[in-house]
């Protein structure tokens, strides 16, 4: 290339660093088609009944997703529930308690389990959960939900612990106290916002998961009954009504993406304005 | 930048409280629970491995090895066979990293090497903000949008101009490997962006300027010393993408039309594994046709893993090189 004449390696190059520029924009354009049609139509389709009423009959017009609003309220809490004390514990283990290789161990097996396929997942939590209760159940949803968040909490907090400088764990030792109260006390504390972040990180993460839910949550038409019973949610409502042959449950569906849209970006945004103030 | 770590405070009992009770056993009690919890990362993994060959385990015993092999999924009779299944999933992951790779790659180049320093954050990070999109909102565009678009003019153009290849031949429905192929295609887009700007970014400058310094042009330094220099971290960063692509779910069970057949054609429709997974299970009644569910994501989840530890270890090697000369 380099015994190439001057003027057409001057003009390749451009060529070249123009294309790379349009694969940018590419990428960027695709997030704005995404986005701007889901809200336009969303938008269109959303209104207060929509918000407080309950589903009617396939067919019959009208009714609201208030029950897979709350569904997914419900089922977000249990899994952070269930997963923030393993996922923080794994992580002030893997920064500050763990010999180097057990560090590598738990750390590989977070890696792998932040990677298996989220199918994958909800076949593992029917195996384990609903299969022996004889039930689809939201609980059963909330363990596939929280396996997901696990190693996503567990790494974030031990990279954020790892960020508090050891001058700090050395101070509050010097101090007398002990290992953990110092732990809890300063450590975790001086984290906190990359702890939080990563917690709501993975909050948006599975408020949007849909493959696990099918054969765990399942999905009713009645609301919410127990945590034993199946229940319904926004991307279990998304995936059914956009295979529906009506256009009111199409609609209602776009509905549902908007406000599920809005709550992971809602987050992605947050978590970038908070590490931005943290940064500063 | 990481904040250099000193060697670790030394374990409580090594440090030696032993002035009050409540200290001696306050530090031991608070580790050894954090090692539990930790250890019950491992064990999830592990449970996942034992319990999935346990439940797949009817479906092992009747079929063997046929199941990889054979094409046949007939719930009455029983016969089950993963390959179509298999070749779903490796054309539609093939199908996306051939979209993907080039605009990833000129998105990651953009990122580091040409745009001025005010527009690489906010544009990585509207390009991450495109992995944060569930993917059943993306499957919701595509099927409402990008289906449509991909029938006519994509595939009636394609049928029309290069209809004798194989690739190209038969009715454009719109739904099928390559509207799971691009849909695919968006979600690890991201993916591989974000990884390869990383990896792009731990070449050395110097490397950069020696290149300049001989007379090159800006993309003869690119192409001649920049992407060698980080060409495993790349690869890896691609095989992290496919490793996404293998286990995607909802976005492709809506577009790829879920007939499980194998055809040369683009267009027909077909299934992959974690398809054939989401849209059968809750129906499934027998323990063999459970069972050979269970074992096409037994398959996946091992198929994952490789592709997952390989991508792992080449990133990692790449990114630790840089980390450990600075």
């Amino acid at each position: 290339m380099l015994e190439r004449g001057y003027l057409w390696r001057k003009w390749f190059n451009r060529l070249m660093l123009g294309l790379s520029s349009v694969a940018a924009g590419a990428g960027i354009l695709l997030l704005a088609l995404i986005l701007g049609y889901t809200l336009a139509h969303g938008i269109a389709y959303l209104n207060l009944d929509l918000l407080t009423h309950v589903a009617k009959p396939a067919g019959e017009f009208g009714g609201g997703i208030r029950n897979e609003i709350i569904g997914s309220l419900i089922l977000v809490a249990m899994a952070s529930i269930l997963a923030l004390p393993v996922g923080l514990m794994a992580g002030i283990f893997l920064s500050d308690f763990a010999s180097p290789r057990v560090a590598a161990a738990v750390r590989f097996a977070a890696d792998v389990l932040a990677g298996v396929p989220s199918i994958v997942v909800g076949v593992f939590a029917y195996a384990i959960v609903v299969r022996p209760m004889h039930s689809y159940s939201a609980i059963s949803a909330g363990v596939a939900l929280a396996i997901i968040m696990i190693p996503i909490v567990a790494r974030t907090t031990e990279e954020s612990l790892h960020l508090v400088p050891n001058s700090m764990r050395e101070a509050a030792l010097a101090l007398g106290i002990t290992r953990w109260r110092a732990m809890m006390g300063v450590v975790v504390p001086g984290a906190l916002t990359g702890i939080a972040t990563g917690v709501m990180l993975a909050v948006a993460r599975v408020a949007g998961e849909t493959a696990p839910l099918i054969f765990t949550a399942l999905g009713n038409n009645f609301g919410f009954q127990s945590l034993l019973k199946p229940i319904s949610a926004l991307p279990l409502l998304i995936y059914t009504h956009a295979l529906s042959p009506y256009q009111d449950q199409q609609q209602q569906a776009w509905a549902a993406a908007f406000l599920l849209i809005l709550l992971v970006l809602g987050i992605s945004l947050l978590v970038r304005w908070i590490s931005r103030r943290r940064n500063r | 930048m990481k904040v250099a770590v000193p060697e670790k405070i030394p374990a409580g009992r090594a440090a030696g409280y032993t002035t009050r009770r409540h200290r001696r056993f306050g530090d031991p009690i608070f580790s050894n629970l954090t090692l539990v919890f930790a250890l019950v990362v491992v064990g999830l993994l592990i449970g996942m491995v034992i319990v999935l060959n346990i439940d797949a385990f009817p479906a092992i015993r009747k079929f063997g090895l046929n199941f990889i092999s054979s094409v046949s999924w007939n719930a009455v009779t029983e016969e089950f066979g993963a390959l179509p299944a298999i070749f779903g999933t490796l054309a539609s992951s093939a199908i996306a990293l051939v979209i993907a790779i080039p605009i990833s790659l000129g998105a990651a180049i953009f990122l580091t090497e040409i745009a001025p320093s005010w527009i690489r954050g906010p544009a990585s990070f509207l390009i991450e903000m495109l992995a944060a999109i569930p993917s059943v909102i993306i499957g919701l565009w595509g099927l409402f949008v990008m289906v449509p678009f991909v029938r006519s003019p994509i595939e009636s153009w394609l049928g029309t101009h290069l209809g004798f290849l194989p690739l190209f031949q038969g009715p454009p429905f719109g739904v099928g490997f390559l509207a799971a192929g691009m849909i695919l295609s968006i979600m690890v887009i991201p993916i591989i962006t974000a990884m390869s700007r990383d990896v792009i970014r731990a070449v050395p400058d110097s490397q950069r300027e020696a290149m300049l310094a001989l007379g090159a042009t800006r993309w003869e330094m690119i192409r001649r010393v920049t992407l060698p220099y980080c060409r495993s971290g790349l690869i890896g960063a691609v095989i992290l993408g496919l490793g996404r692509a293998l286990g995607e779910t909802m976005a492709v069970t809506m577009v790829i039309g879920n007939s499980y057949a194998i055809s040369a054609s683009l267009f027909s429709p077909g299934a992959t594994i974690a398809s054939k997974i989401a849209s059968e299970f809750s129906e499934a009644t027998s323990g063999v046709y459970i069972g050979s569910l269970v074992e096409l994501a037994l398959v996946l989840f091992a198929v994952t893993l490789l592709v997952n530890v390989i991508a792992r270890l080449l990133v990692w090697r790449m990114t630790s090189v840089k980390e450990a000369k600075e």
